[in-house]
């Protein structure tokens, strides 16, 4: 049969492989070929590996045995910040530029187990810093709604990559929000599990305790079926969680909306498609309150604080003596200070000279210390409307991102102006709990369907109400 | 105020070489971010609960399943970028 990849799902393709509709490889080839002449004006990958098809073949003798799983032959795309063994990995940056993997991270080891294809690596902002993927030093990628537009970021290459039928899934990493805002701005399903969820062993680190892999699908049931496969204790992760069981929700769910949050920097088509979405999921039968989260605000100075503290010291490790970039230098450290001047793009060391103010002696409690405390307080806002005394909520709603995606240069010379694209989904990196972005219709610019997309958060670990909300909201069963 | 002692100190601290051109640059943008994050100065309010109180554990294992020695060590040489034998070369240290 011919393949239609605009119509397919991971469960749907699952169901033609095992019908032998069509075979991994064809399945792969489809997707070669999608690339082939769509990537050239998105750019959403960096490479694309050269045992695709070695990869979809033994996927295929997996079939024909009777043991596929369900992720078996689907055609996945990683961001260039999580660790294949033996294939280059960069986090996009010219300090790794000849770096290849050493060893495989856990969720790749997983999906090999499950004999998922890797089609390549995706582009990003380097080292996941940013929110447009136009800090990549590999060139920028193109939102593939309208090319003149960002795809967000960090993991845009990732979301383009699914946006354009140029993979089946992808996986990104979200730090702030970098798999949910490019979903969001690429017109696709992002979640970024509740932290501990998907270890982190294998994934370049930049907040560690902020970061974690999140998946990028065509639909929920796709975002459910990796959050599955991938939820599994990684002993190599100190902050992976233990194995647990899934609670199931049955009741009527209620949704708060922090209405005093959304009030400032909101774009007014943001604003309109997100009540028009509220009322959707009233008529589908949820429960609406505004609910009050007093420190929230303050979430996304907090987070540019935590955030660079954890990055600078991450980012010490690449000094050129063990792997990556060397610059030559007469001394051991002209040879350090060397090789991070000239490996490290703009972005990367304006977020390490920041790391190095807000963690010095003399401003370390007024910011790190500081901060730490607002961030439990944030923390302490979320608990109360889910598990608290007073209204109790199932899960929070707000926009994705306060605009839609922005024209390509738009935020390059302000990076604060590039900072608030973060303001409605650092509050869930800062209290580690789950949240799951989903398209929510488009806004039309100069005869272009612009996507638009709302967030939900959950408590820790409450993942199915994300996904049974999500669902019902697209219309899944 | 950020000043240009400031930031040849900060980026001393990171061990990165910069032109006067990112100097200038930086210069300006720290002083415009940290004008934003300064704002937490102004929140009145001590941590209350630590953290995800309930998930705050040590998390610790015994030193055993060690890898047999060796094994790797060809694929992690082989990313140094340069090297002598089984040693990665640097610079004179001492």
């Amino acid at each position: 049969m011919t393949i239609d990849l605009a119509q397919l799902s991971i469960r749907k393709a699952h169901d033609h492989l095992s019908k032998k509709d069509f075979s991994a490889r064809e399945l792969a080839q489809a997707y070669l070929r999608s690339i082939e002449k769509k990537d050239a004006d998105v750019h959403a990958y960096i490479e694309i590996y050269d045992d695709v098809l070695l990869q979809a073949d033994k996927a295929d003798e997996r079939i024909a045995l009777g043991e596929a799983d369900m992720l078996t032959g689907i055609p996945i795309a990683i961001k260039d910040n999580i660790l294949i063994a033996g294939k280059k990995v960069s986090a996009a940056s010219k300090i790794l530029e000849n770096y290849h993997a050493t060893y495989d991270a856990h969720v790749i080891e997983l999906l090999k187990k499950a004999g998922a294809v890797f089609l390549g690596r995706t582009n990003m902002d380097e080292f996941a810093m940013g929110g447009s993927t136009e800090h990549s030093a590999y060139g920028i990628t193109h939102n593939p709604h309208d090319f003149s537009r960002v795809p967000g970021g960090s993991s845009g290459g990732s979301a383009a990559a699914v946006a354009m039928d140029g993979a089946l899934a992808a996986l990104g990493s979200d730090t702030g929000g970098s798999v949910r805002q490019p979903a969001s701005f690429c017109g696709v399903v992002g979640l970024k599990p509740t932290y501990g969820n998907f270890s982190r062993s294998g994934l370049i680190a930049m907040g560690s305790s902020l970061d974690q892999i999140g998946p990028i699908t065509k639909t929920v049931a796709d975002a459910e079926i990796l959050f599955r496969q991938l939820r599994v204790h990684d002993p190599k992760d100190s902050t992976s969680l233990a194995a647990y069981e899934e609670k199931k929700s049955t009741e009527k769910l209620t949704i708060g909306i922090p209405y005093d949050f959304l009030e400032k920097g909101v774009d007014p088509a943001v604003r309109k498609n997100f009540d028009e979405s509220v009322k959707k999921l009233e008529s589908a039968g949820y429960a609406f309150v505004s609910v009050s989260l007093p420190h929230v605000e303050h979430s996304l100075a907090i987070y540019y604080i935590l955030m660079p503290a954890e990055a600078s010291t991450n980012l010490a490790r690449f000094d050129g003596v063990r792997y990556g970039l060397r610059a030559d230098a007469p001394t051991l450290l002209a040879q350090y200070v060397k090789t991070r001047g000239r490996g490290f793009g703009a972005e990367v060391k304006r977020r390490i000279m920041l790391g190095n103010y807000v963690l010095s002696s003399g401003y370390y409690d007024a910011y790190y210390n500081k901060a730490n405390a607002l961030r439990s307080l944030v923390a302490k806002d979320f608990d109360t409307v889910f598990n608290g005394n007073g209204v109790r909520v199932h899960a929070i709603m707000t926009p994705t991102a306060p605009t839609p995606a922005f024209p390509i240069g738009a935020r390059m010379a302000d990076p604060l102006q590039m900072y608030l694209a973060d303001i409605f989904t650092v509050p869930a990196n800062i209290v580690g709990i789950p949240a799951l972005a989903v398209p929510s219709g488009t806004m039309v610019e100069s005869g272009k369907n612009i996507p638009l997309g709302i967030q939900f958060m959950g408590p820790h670990r409450r993942e199915d109400i994300l996904f049974r909300i999500g669902k019902s909201f697209l219309g899944e069963s | 105020m950020i000043s240009p002692e400031d930031i040849e100190k900060l980026a001393s601290l990171g061990r990165l070489d910069l032109s006067r051109e990112e100097k200038e640059r930086l210069g300006t943008e720290i002083e415009s971010i940290l004008g934003y994050i300064s704002e937490i100065q102004h929140v009145v309010g001590e941590a209350e609960v630590p953290l995800g109180k309930q998930e705050l554990r040590n998390v610790v294992r015994e030193d055993n399943d060690v890898d047999e020695s060796g094994i790797y060590s060809k694929m992690l040489l082989d990313e140094a970028p340069d090297r002598e034998g089984n040693y990665v070369r640097v610079k004179k240290i001492l």
